[in-house]
């Protein structure tokens, strides 16, 4: 069934990364006959591997490779992301929400906001409506073509009701990639909770089995997993040729190939393009912008965290189970730009809201929150940062990886109206618990950044990004942008289904130009 | 509460943990509460710094609902990890020497009230650092913790919430 394709054979097209991005691009490709070579840096797990314990999870799926934080970020882990078969498709949370028709024109509806390297999309919000509805029935989305919503846990009903209490009116349990009936061969949720851990009944939406098998089954696609792409060779031309990478036993191959996808997450994308420098491309592939690397965006996040009057049990049941919507707007009375939504996080059990709740927190007056676990309810801000071109991807001077590449080095600081923007959330959401008798809130900064965007961004002209409107780089014709390093803004939406649309639409374009006798 | 110490290599107690170079100094113990409701075994820790990390982790998250006997798992898993890692060691027996004189006296005979101001002290260290990670992955990542805090584990097993309580809230007024 599963394909094998010869290192030699230069017809293929290469993906890097099995995720979102990856994934969606290699079975959509696969699906109208295109010869795939999927390259996964991490290994491909059973199902029999996805347990409900969030330490070994976080062992088995976590992208643990030294990475360095500055600024911001937390200096040993700035990211959680996940290095397997799926990558974070794995780990996500299942929410799959529309950019709103504005977060398109970030530019031209926020204006000129000092400091911001503010652009807006080269797509029209109308062009994206079919992909988007594309996405959503692939994954099989609440709310969406006919599919009824979730019902909600107690997390979300207690955020629900001091949602209502305080006036606010949009307010469900979301638009989740989460089978809320079986469909597409996968089985309805049980609200087991442990989303995050992997769903080990396979009712969340992963490419782990779902696009990748169904590439599979066309006998136009393989799979190598284990193997971590070092680098992308190109000609005389400017075009790329194959990609060199290595295995699982350390030992490096070649891989030729027509045309190179990449789609290895916010910091990977950027760092293989800059690792694949030549004297032809001294500032890094595709890098004639000197954008490559630079305006990372995380999303303006936070946690509120309220000890209730009552049991809430937040572990049980799905983890990102509902959503208040109404802030997502773009109100600059609000006094900063863009928006973001309010969404139920668990707790990841009593030494995660331990860990979490409070970081470095110790102490009687701790512990005896802590004794309140089971009162415990939690929401997570996910809000618009704005680009800024210092946030962003280097390559550390000094220090290599075990592949001998020199280590990532990540820079993230909060713009002024991130900080204005995750204030105003930390009021909502304590407002919001305080209105169902809250007797304590916590509000917590930023975890490790899960929603990584825009180091490889999508412009109009090749100065301001690093690829166009289809994502393929300005100036490599047959080298494509497959993940959340191509947004050019980050909207207050969690990312993956606008990823998941973009990769769709991007197939269709590599099919046609192929078709055409392109690249 | 008073225990009685058995070190495996006597020799070696009380030969000055407070010294650098402590990480040599391996001599492991095994300590039996005097009403013989738990016990703690070490290999790399001495009985007196394992009496000083079960006192720290009990000033760290006290839970008076809690024995000890939660308390002495967390110093026995941090032995463990000791036991690895020599560099863990070197930072376990200098940040205990270390605590020791932040008061003049050994951590482990100050009042609740000195203990505190010893910790609050040595707070940005990463003794502190590594005792209070220590404490929450063992002491909270107890089973039998976890439970009695209302944390259910594992649910995948048991068919999930969905039948089991997801949404079982009756606190919670309707409007």
């Amino acid at each position: 069934m599963a394909k094998q394709f010869g290192l030699s054979n230069d017809s293929v097209v290469v993906v890097i990364g099995s995720g979102a991005g990856g994934g969606t691009l290699s079975n959509e490709l696969a699906q109208q006959g295109i010869d795939v070579v999927c390259l996964e840096a991490g290994p491909r797990l059973e199902m029999s591997d996805i347990v409900n314990d969030f330490n070994e999870m976080f062992t088995k799926l976590s992208w643990l490779d030294k990475r360095v934080g500055s600024g911001a970020l937390d200096p040993d882990l700035p990211l959680w992301v996940c290095k397997t078969v799926g990558g974070t498709t794995v780990h996500w949370a299942g929410a799959a929400l529309r950019f709103q028709e504005h977060e398109w024109k970030a530019r031209t509806t926020y204006g000129d906001i000092d400091g911001a390297n503010l652009l807006d999309w080269p797509i029209e919000a109308r062009e994206m409506e079919r992909f988007y509805s594309l996405a959503e029935d692939k994954m099989g989305v609440t709310g969406r073509h006919g599919i009824p919503h979730l019902p909600g846990n107690n997390n979300y009903q207690v955020m629900e009701l001091g949602a209502k209490r305080l006036g606010y009116t949009q307010v469900h349990t979301g638009n989740m990639a989460i089978n809320s009936q079986a469909r597409d061969g996968r089985p309805a949720c049980q609200q087991i909770g442990f989303c995050m851990m992997g769903c080990a009944i396979g009712a969340k939406w992963s490419t782990m089995y779902t696009e990748i098998p169904k590439a599979e089954a066309t006998g136009h696609f393989e799979l190598r997993p284990e193997s971590m792409v070092l680098k992308i060779n190109h000609n005389a031309a400017g075009q790329v040729t194959g990609v060199v990478y290595a295995d699982k036993d350390g030992n490096l191959h070649e891989q030729k190939a027509r045309i190179v996808a990449v789609a290895g997450n916010s910091v990977e994308t950027p760092r293989l393009l800059l690792n694949s420098e030549s004297s032809q491309f001294p500032d890094g592939l595709a890098n004639s912008s000197g954008q490559a690397g630079k305006n990372y965006m995380r999303h303006t996040t936070g946690a509120v965290y309220g000890i209730m009057p009552g049991p809430v049990h937040l572990d049980r049941g799905t983890q990102m189970a509902g959503i208040i919507m109404d802030e997502s707007r773009h109100d600059p009375k609000r006094g900063f730009a863009a928006g973001y939504e309010l969404e139920t996080l668990p707790g990841f059990g009593l030494a995660g809201v331990a860990t979490f709740m409070s970081p470095g927190g110790w102490g009687r007056e701790y512990a005896q929150d802590l004794e309140m676990y089971r009162n415990t309810a939690c929401m997570w801000i996910v809000g618009e940062d704005l680009p800024q071109e210092a946030n962003g991807v280097t390559l550390h001077p000094t220090e290599k990886d075990q592949y001998g590449l020199a280590v990532p080095v990540v820079h993230f600081e909060d713009h002024a109206n991130d900080i204005a923007m995750r204030n105003h959330a930390f009021k909502a959401g304590r407002a919001v618990y305080e209105a169902v008798g809250a007797n304590k809130v916590y509000e917590r900064m930023p975890f490790s950044s899960t929603h990584n965007l825009g180091t490889c961004r999508m412009s109009e002209k090749p100065e301001d990004g690093v690829c166009d409107s289809t994502g393929r780089a300005h100036d490599v014709p047959n080298l494509y942008i497959s993940d959340g390093s191509q947004f050019t803004s980050g909207g207050a939406e969690n990312p993956t289904l606008t990823i998941v649309a973009l990769a769709i639409r991007q197939a269709e374009t590599i099919a046609e130009r192929m078709r055409k006798g392109e690249s | 509460m008073t225990t009685k110490g058995f070190s495996r290599r006597e020799f070696l107690q009380n030969s000055g943990v407070a010294a650098a170079g402590v990480a040599a100094a391996s001599t492991g113990a095994v300590i039996i509460d005097p009403n013989g409701a738990w016990a703690m075994t070490t290999t790399t820790l001495d009985e007196h710094q394992a009496m000083t990390l079960l006192k720290m982790s009990r000033q760290l998250f006290p839970h008076d609902m809690l024995g000890d006997q939660y308390y002495a798992k967390v110093v026995e898993a941090v032995d463990r990890d000791a036991a690895k890692d020599p560099d863990l060691t070197d930072t376990l027996g200098k940040g205990i020497a270390d605590l020791d004189g932040r008061m003049g006296i050994e951590f482990v005979h100050l009042s609740e009230g000195n203990q505190l101001k010893a910790l609050h002290a040595i707070e940005d260290t990463d003794f502190f650092a590594t005792v209070r990670v220590a404490t929450i992955n063992n002491l909270y990542g107890d089973p039998l913790v976890y439970r009695n805090f209302g944390f259910e584990g594992s649910s995948v097993e048991h068919g999930g919430y969905i039948d089991r309580g997801f949404d079982d809230i009756g606190w919670l007024p309707k409007a």
